[in-house]
């Protein structure tokens, strides 16, 4: 068990994440080159957990006025109404939209708090070297890093609503103060991320094995 | 300072596990998987080069097509408006939201032009026998280009703006709209017949002691 289920590091090795060329730094050193496209080196991403959980408050933070402040403002005739992310969901729900409803919940208002959620376990689970449900957590990292950038929609959505009606004074639509941190929360978490390293997960695994070899 | 590459280039380590591993020898389009996490190690796929470049070709010529006409057109009370892709970012910077609009820009625009010019020019420049260094700096940036390219992300937002709109007004997609649909398709062709490793096994190497790249494993081998 132990003798093939054993990690690069332990052997020395450093895989490059660019060219996936496995080399040893000089003796003495923990950094170096890739011989082969030339890449920075080291074990794991350096700082991930430090670089991975600032994103991740960031996008915290940014989250609350995302979804408190409106992401657009409709000026018509009779009057000026500013719509949050919830509202525009509301917005769009009838017996014919609820489809684009459901679109617009699940990737604007679902998956960043879940994203936000999810990061913060694998921080939390790989930080205390745990080794329960690798394989599952590698999935989680694996569909966080798969859905993000959906998020994105509610940003183009707002963009092109906002672009189009522009026919005044009969009604025109401009984009709320709420967006910017709609688009930061997504931004943030997507760097959140590419920031962690997701062999970390299995780090707690690999020093097991090796305590009870 | 220069890595000692490990003796054994069919050795190599899970990206997401980092469980050293021997890759058996694959067919054109076999694939090999970690026997740990599971995460797909390496595809070999079937006349990448060609593939890969053909694709690269259509997907800018569609790419020009699509941001230079109306993406979406809208009358109501015979009063007409259209806008672009840019024209969209361009609203947003003289809207009071400088920020998200060169966001906007960045995903939509920028990003995917981007992810064509590296795709182009790695294609072609790794034609030649000894693949040049610069093809391994855009083989880096590649992955940066593809992670905010968001053009299918965009589609799905315009599409949920064009039924929010059709309630107050007439719209009329536009070319650009149809055009943008066939690019997110040639972009997933392009990125499923790309096979970076091919070019990797050929690029000259930075460490310029062990050019050809075949050099320290045949040593290592003899040894």
């Amino acid at each position: 068990m132990t003798a093939q289920h054993l990690s690069a590091i332990e052997h020395g090795f450093q895989s490059c994440e660019v060219c996936g060329l496995l080399s040893r730094p000089a003796p003495g050193r923990d950094d170096g080159q890739c011989p082969r496209c030339g890449q920075e080196l080291e074990f794991r991403k350096r700082a991930s957990f430090e670089r991975t959980w600032a994103f991740l408050i960031a996008a915290a933070v940014c989250y609350i006025p995302a979804n408190v402040l409106p992401v657009l403002t409709t000026t018509t005739a009779t009057g000026r109404d500013s719509d949050t992310i919830m509202q525009g969901v509301v917005l769009l729900w009838s017996p014919t939209g609820w489809p684009l409803a459901i679109i617009v919940l699940v990737a604007s208002i679902m998956i960043p708090s879940a994203k936000i959620l999810a990061l913060a376990y694998l921080l939390i689970s790989s930080q205390r070297g745990s080794i329960r449900n690798n394989r599952q957590r590698i999935r989680l990292y694996r569909v966080v890093d798969f859905i993000g950038r959906w998020s994105m929609v509610d940003v183009f959505v707002d963009t092109f609503t906002a672009a189009l009606i522009q026919l005044q004074p009969l009604m025109s639509v401009e984009p709320g103060p709420g967006l910017i941190f709609f688009a930061a929360v997504v931004v943030f978490t997507m760097l959140a991320v590419e920031s962690f390293d997701p062999r970390l997960i299995w780090d707690g695994a690999a020093l097991h094995e090796v305590t009870h070899a | 300072m220069f890595n000692q590459p490990a003796p054994d280039s069919s050795v190599l380590a899970c990206p997401h596990c980092d469980l050293l591993q021997r890759l058996p020898q694959l067919a054109p389009g076999a694939s090999a998987r970690c026997p740990r996490c599971a995460r797909e190690l390496r595809r070999r796929r079937v006349d990448s080069f060609n593939r890969t470049l053909a694709l690269a070709v259509a997907g800018t010529l569609l790419y020009v097509i699509a941001n230079t006409v109306p993406m979406l057109s809208l009358t109501i009370v015979g009063r007409d408006a259209s806008t672009t892709v840019f024209g969209g970012a361009q609203h947003l910077w003289e809207n009071g939201q400088p920020i998200v609009g060169i966001l906007v820009l960045l995903t939509a625009v920028i990003a995917p032009a981007a992810q064509l010019f590296c795709m182009l020019a790695i294609t072609i420049g790794s034609r030649r026998s000894s693949v040049p260094q610069w093809v391994g700096t855009l083989m880096r940036h590649y992955p940066t280009t593809r992670t905010w390219s968001m053009i299918e992300v965009m589609l799905l937002g315009v599409l949920v703006a064009l039924i929010k709109i059709a309630d107050y007004a007439t719209v009329i997609p536009g070319v650009a709209l149809f055009v943008l649909v066939a690019l997110v398709f040639v972009l997933a062709g392009m990125q499923a017949s790309f096979d970076p490793h091919e070019i990797w096994q050929r690029i000259e190497w930075a460490d310029e002691d062990r050019t050809r790249g075949t050099k320290p494993m045949a040593t290592g081998e003899t040894a």
